[in-house]
């Protein structure tokens, strides 16, 4: 699980989603990854890897776990790290995102970290600046580092070396019409060789997905048998704008992981989420909490992965095509 | 549950395609043979001599009313007059009150209906909830419970965008979308729009109101690629027939698009509500001749594929209110037989093995009823006895029903249901000379028994339930 071929050298200014890299990008993000983890179980957790970079948090929707995890992994690289909640400033006051990003550049900034409840978000900031921009998850489009970080923990757990999914059944259940961690995972998941089912009501599967090879199914007791991976999506009430199922009761019933319904799984099967958890909605806790939950894990991971992305894009600096 | 032998009938069994005089033999409540020259010798024998036997009929649209308008109708008076029309199974609409949009008032028709030991009524689930057209009812838990089919029958599914929904979420039951198609701005009418409302001075209720829900939704099921299966009702207007006709030769085919039609709108026009006679009022509303005619030239060519009475019991008080204040309606279940053979056979647009399988197969189909619909070996032991010469004067009073508001009533009728087996029990016997009890003819030493008469009593009793 150490770096890929010598001649490999990482091509891009910016993480926007993981539809713009290729299979060979991922898997060096991830052996990349692989390297930074060791940092996170020494006694001094730093590294001089970034002194003397300024990497700033523009958050125009709200987060905790994602920004807590971008800040912890800027300062484990010795960079500079600064906050910026884009809600109670500038931008309440009616100015455009590129005159808010282009001001916070004008800062001396290296890396924007951005998250923005609208899609495309990350993309109008990486046109708008001439530093690196992170995408930490753009409305329903994509979130990069998360696809990254549930791959990872799949390979860590499933113990493949060569981040080579061939043969892994990967089933993400829920609400995907409104996830840009699922879409992250497709493509991810995809690129590495998985075969990705995709498992919810009708009303939140996008017809359209299967386009990308991905297996539509509405029926979770009947895919379960045959996955090695379960991800179950949180159910995201503030995204659903008309209603897409009948209720939460009739939600549960066709698409919960209940403790029940893990017994028709393989007995290894990984369980992920990306948190934040509905218990008792779409994941039971006792599953959340037993044996085959990976959900700890993810978290643990998306630190070594954020290091890892910083540490590529801000390396490819004026080199890369982005 | 003895076994039974009905002889000597002429056996229309479509589904087999089966159209000759044969044996049918019924055991442990279903069929178990057909045709077989070695059958069984059973408990039982009935003599069906100039006689149909058919798969038990099955209406795929009523209103039982029950539960919240009791005074109308209930479960066990509605399946009784089933079992008196003929009709072994029934699926009751859920415009009830409450409606039945959960599963536990799904789980309540099966216990009701299992109470009344007449016909089998399964419940159709409301698309909505309340069906107020806004929000999904649950539909996957209410089809675990045994919905057979959805839909919000009185009112349509009106929004465009409630109505895709309905039919993606829908499409993942397998079961079928039924559609009163009756956009609520064009129609809501008391009569049809026309010349003669003008003149009567009464609310039309004109046919584009129907025609215009019934194209949309197959443009949403075209081009959102869903695929579901979608069910026309008590189609009423030429215009409808001409748009199913073209749907169901397009992308998706046959098995998506399908309508019914009902005895009122096959025989009866709007002339019959120039008295302001409120028992002619029903929604959709009675249309002109031409409409009648390209109805049977629906049901002629198979556009139209399922028959279906839309049973509607209203009280007397109700329907002795002014003509725009009555409510919408008329009963059917006793009387749609002979007007079914007026309608489509008298007048030579199909025959006797299309009909049957318009009011057995199809339906079963349509309403995903497995086991039922066929003469099949194996097959549930429905089987309904058809007298096809026998005349009689339809009787509003001696219905089953509670409710009596039956346009027809005086009519002079042809063909009638004379036997009606329910999981093999006889539920309707007009005439016990017809049934022989085989142990006692041949053993003499036991004393006669009249077993017949005893199971019409049974009969009785359970009607009055």
């Amino acid at each position: 699980m150490t770096a890929a071929k010598s001649d490999y050298r990482w091509p891009h200014k910016h993480l926007l989603g993981l539809e713009e890299l290729s299979p060979e990008d991922i898997r060096f993000l991830l052996s990349t990854a692989y390297g930074f983890e060791q940092v996170s179980t020494r006694s001094v957790k730093k590294v001089p890897a970034l002194r003397g970079k300024v990497v700033v948090n523009l958050f125009f929707e709200d987060s905790t776990r994602t920004r807590a995890s971008f800040s912890l992994a800027a300062s484990r690289l010795s960079a500079d790290i600064f906050d910026f909640a884009a809600t109670g400033s500038s931008v309440s006051k009616g100015e455009s995102l590129r005159d808010t990003v282009r001001t916070i550049e004008a800062m001396g900034v290296d890396v924007i970290v951005c998250r923005h409840h609208l899609s495309g978000a990350a993309h109008q900031v990486a046109g708008s600046v001439n530093c690196s921009v992170i995408n930490a998850g753009d409305g329903q489009h994509e979130h990069p580092t998360q696809g990254l970080l549930d791959i990872y923990t799949i390979c860590r757990r499933l113990g493949l070396e060569g981040y080579d999914l061939s043969g892994v059944t990967v089933a993400i259940v829920g609400d995907v019409a409104h996830s840009r961690v699922a879409r992250s995972n497709i493509h991810g998941l995809i690129k590495l060789g998985a075969h990705v089912v995709l498992v919810g009501p009708p009303t939140l599967l996008p017809q359209g997905f299967t386009e990308l090879g991905c297996e539509l199914s509405n029926d979770l007791d009947s895919v379960l048998p045959r996955v090695d991976v379960v991800n179950m999506l949180r159910v995201q009430f503030e995204r659903i704008q008309s209603q897409a199922f009948p209720s939460v009761r009739e939600y549960t019933h066709m698409f919960g992981l209940t403790t029940h319904r893990l017994t028709l799984a393989k007995p290894e099967v990984v369980v992920m989420h990306p948190g934040p958890l509905n218990r008792g909605i779409e994941i039971d806790s006792a599953v959340a909490d037993g044996p085959n939950s990976a959900i700890l894990s993810q978290v643990t991971n998306g630190l070594a992965i954020r290091m890892a992305t910083l540490f590529l894009v801000t390396g490819a600096q004026g080199k890369g095509e982005g | 549950m003895s076994s039974l032998t009905i002889i000597r009938g002429r056996v229309i069994d479509p589904a087999n395609k089966i159209d000759r005089v044969t044996d049918l033999v019924i055991e442990g409540g279903r069929v178990t043979s057909l045709g077989d020259k070695s059958r069984p010798r059973t408990d039982r024998v009935i003599d069906a001599s100039g006689c149909i036997i058919c798969p038990g009929l099955i209406d795929p649209h009523v209103h039982f009313r029950e539960p919240g308008q009791e005074e109308k109708e209930t479960i066990a008076t509605g399946a009784a007059a089933a079992v008196a029309g003929g009709f072994t199974s029934v699926c009751c609409m859920p415009n009830t009150e409450p409606a039945i949009d959960d599963d536990g008032r799904v789980d309540f028709i099966y216990h009701q209906a299992a109470r009344a030991k007449q016909a089998n009524v399964f419940p159709v689930g409301a698309v909505t909830k309340a069906r107020a057209g806004r929000e999904l009812a649950e539909i996957g838990l209410m089809a675990a419970s045994g919905a057979v089919a959805f839909s919000d029958d009185g009112v349509a599914v009106a929004s465009a965008g409630t109505m895709a929904k309905a039919l993606t979420y829908i499409a993942m039951t397998g079961k079928v979308l039924m559609q009163h198609c009756e956009d609520p701005e064009l129609g809501g009418g008391v009569m049809n729009a026309g010349s003669l409302a003008s003149r009567l001075g009464l609310a039309g209720w004109p046919r584009v109101a129907e025609e215009v829900i019934i194209q949309r939704d197959i443009l949403l099921n075209l081009h959102q690629n869903i695929g579901a299966r979608y069910h026309v009702q008590h189609v009423s207007s030429g215009g409808s027939v001409e748009l199913v006709r073209r749907a169901r030769q397009d992308l998706f085919g046959q098995a998506h698009v399908t309508a019914e039609v009902s005895p009122h709108h096959l025989l009866l026009t709007e002339d019959d509500c120039a008295s302001y006679d409120t028992h002619f009022k029903v929604n959709p509303p009675l249309r002109s001749r031409r409409d009648i005619e390209e109805l049977l030239a629906g049901v002629r060519d198979g556009t139209i594929t399922v028959l279906a009475t839309d049973h509607a019991p209203h009280t007397q008080e109700e329907k002795e209110l002014e003509f725009a204040a009555a409510p919408f309606g008329m009963i059917g279940l006793e009387c749609a037989l002979p007007l079914y053979i007026k309608a489509l056979i008298e007048s030579e647009t199909i025959d006797w093995p299309t009909m049957i399988s318009m009011m057995t197969v199809n339906p079963a189909r349509l309403c995903s009823l497995t086991g039922k619909g066929t003469l099949t070996p194996g097959a549930h032991a429905d089987v309904t006895i058809i007298d096809p010469k026998e005349k009689w004067t339809i009787d509003a009073n001696e219905f089953k029903s509670k409710s009596r508001n039956c346009p027809f009533h005086g009519w002079k009728a042809t063909g009638r249901a004379i036997t009606t087996i329910v999981s093999g029990d006889v539920k309707l016997l007009r005439d016990p000379d017809r049934l022989k009890d085989q142990t006692d003819a041949h053993d003499r030493s036991k004393p006669t028994q009249h077993q017949p008469s005893q199971i019409v009593a049974q009969s009785l009793h359970d009607s009055k339930i």
